[in-house]
């Protein structure tokens, strides 16, 4: 049994199922992303395995604590950043986070040092005394996560930890929680790919409710369509002749044009077993005196995945 | 420290952290005072007692009770907030409980600032005092049913607006259960007992029982029993709307 375990979670809401049986596990030293279009019951999911909500069917243990049986148990266990980073407006900063460590049992002691810990961690010095209110979007996000890692849980739940950060705070976040991520299971949701591919070890991929894929973000790439095409631009008008070249190289399966701007064509190269060297490519265009501009490994992204195995399922 | 009391704490702070709690402290104290003072007569009636001012309280507190309730579960509701304290290790009734310690010591605290009303009585004659301190915790105990109540119905919905209606609405029906105007609409097809049972649920009666003079039992009983069932209430509709 892993920290955190799903099993066969169903959540309707009268007509609408917003989770559709998810059932994963993350163990000690795993990030896992959910990943998945607005809509999709990431969030629902997160409410269920945090104890938020009661699933329809199905259950979830917080490391080996049932979140609704025996939910006091399994909430000492887990740090939850709910989605949008609520936190009492009205409070301070500091006045905030000492009640959640109180309210998880912390002695006066144990909060002053532990929080003295977590704001160095988190970078909320400046911002101590402000009322919660006053601060901007990034201090809030901030406030929640510290308030998530209170009293170091075991497991962390993090609805869109990274929302509504500028490039530099998604940074720190992301490094934050990669420092952490040794110790602690850790469920993130977001909707962003790249950052799947900066924090986490694993993704689940979820449309309608559904897990439509459960890899690492390395065997998810390989599965694209694109993993291992190469594209080669040429400033022609007519492609063409380019094309037929391209064709009868050796290792070339099949070459369309995948777009063409300000007279520039782009032709992606579907290879087979074998892949066609770039200095045969040059040259043999060369030869008939098209001139290669460029000539690239196409590196799928995981977008590209994501659309693909979310194509079809469209959001509620 | 337990739950309760940070619970407590929290809330109670978290009415003096806008200038709400400053506006409805005036708001109270004025219009206890004005209709003390204009509507009952204080002076022309010529007696050193309070009655013209706790006559009014039930239809203060009617207004005023859910205005101090509905933020209690609806603001949390809407801010999100409620997900981070339903996942804190710690009971719901030790949730409940505080939340609704909180407004009712924010009442307490009202009606205690309307004490010079009770030292002037003093001066300007012979009072008997312990009609007025039995009348002040039999308001207080009132006050505390309609936060009860209120609160409870702040935990169905996420808007305070919403709360607040529903909540004086169905507080009206309390204060006016021996009135002519409910008990009518039971009399047509209730059996004797029921209209008795909605009769025995009137605040109005209730009050005035314990401000007529001593500190009756059965009204202790009646406005404790209610906040004891309006707290088990609040604690399903938490609960209810969780697996909803």
């Amino acid at each position: 049994m892993g920290l955190v375990d799903a099993q066969d979670l169903y959540k309707r809401f009268g007509s609408l199922t917003a989770v559709d049986g998810i059932s994963f596990k993350v163990e000690r030293g795993e990030v896992v992303g959910f990943l998945g279009p607005n809509g999709a019951g990431k969030s629902t999911a997160m409410r269920i395995i945090s104890g938020f909500l009661e699933p329809t069917s199905g259950q979830a243990w917080i490391d080996g604590h049932n979140s609704h049986t025996d939910a006091i148990a399994a909430r000492r266990k887990l740090g939850y950043l709910p989605e949008g980073a609520p936190a009492y407006a009205d409070m301070s900063v500091g006045a905030y986070l000492n009640f959640v460590a109180a309210m998880h049992g912390m002695s006066k002691r144990q909060a002053h040092d532990r929080l003295a810990e977590l704001v160095e961690q988190v970078h909320l010095i400046d911002v101590w005394n402000q009322r919660i209110d006053s601060l901007s979007k990034g201090f809030k996000r901030r406030v929640g996560i510290a308030q998530a890692l209170v009293h170091d849980p075991d497991v962390l739940i993090l609805d869109e930890p990274t929302d509504g950060l500028d490039p530099n705070q998604k940074f720190e976040m992301r490094t934050l929680i990669r420092s952490i991520a040794p110790q602690k299971a850790i469920v993130i949701s977001t909707h962003i790919l790249e950052e799947v591919e900066a924090v986490c070890s694993r993704a689940i991929i979820i449309a309608r409710g559904r897990m439509l894929a459960d890899a690492t973000p390395a065997e998810l790439l390989a599965g694209a369509p694109q993993a291992g095409s190469i594209a080669v631009t040429v400033a022609v008008a007519d492609p063409e002749p380019a094309l037929q070249i391209i064709a009868r190289e050796p290792g070339v399966a099949r070459v369309v044009v995948a777009d063409r701007i300000n007279g520039v064509a782009r032709l992606v190269i579907h290879t087979s077993t074998s892949r066609p060297s770039a200095s045969g490519l040059v040259g043999a265009l060369g030869r008939a005196n098209i001139p290669a501009d460029e000539v690239y490994l196409q590196r799928p992204t995981l977008d590209d995945v994501f659309r693909q195995i979310t194509a079809g399922v469209r959001e509620h | 420290m337990g739950a309760t009391l940070l619970v407590f704490r929290r809330e109670f702070a978290a009415y003096f952290a806008t200038p709400v709690a400053a506006v409805f402290l005036v708001v109270f104290l004025a219009l206890s005072a004005g209709l003390t003072f204009l509507m009952s007569g204080f002076f022309e009636r010529g007696t050193a007692d309070l009655t013209g001012f706790f006559f009014w309280h039930p239809w203060l507190f009617l207004v005023l009770m859910p205005a101090i309730a509905m933020r209690l579960w609806a603001e949390e509701r809407r801010s999100g907030t409620i997900e981070l304290l339903m996942t804190l290790p710690v009971q719901l009734w030790q949730i409940v409980v505080g939340k609704w310690l909180a407004a009712w010591a924010f009442a307490g605290l009202a009606l205690l600032l309307t004490t010079p009303l009770w030292i002037t009585v003093n001066v300007l004659g012979s009072p008997d005092n312990g009609v007025i301190i039995s009348s002040y915790i039999g308001s207080w105990l009132m006050a505390g049913a309609f936060l009860a109540l209120s609160a409870a119905i702040s935990g169905l919905t996420k808007s305070q607006v919403l709360a607040f209606i529903a909540a004086t609405a169905v507080s009206f029906i309390f204060v006016m259960a021996g009135f002519d105007l409910v008990i009518s609409t039971v009399r047509s097809w209730a059996p004797n007992f029921i209209i008795d049972a909605v009769r025995s649920m009137s605040f109005l009666g209730h009050f005035q029982h314990i401000t007529d003079g001593v500190l009756e039992l059965p009204s202790i009983i009646f406005f404790v029993s209610l906040i004891v069932f309006s707290l088990w209430l609040n604690i399903r509709v938490i609960e209810v709307k969780k697996a909803a």
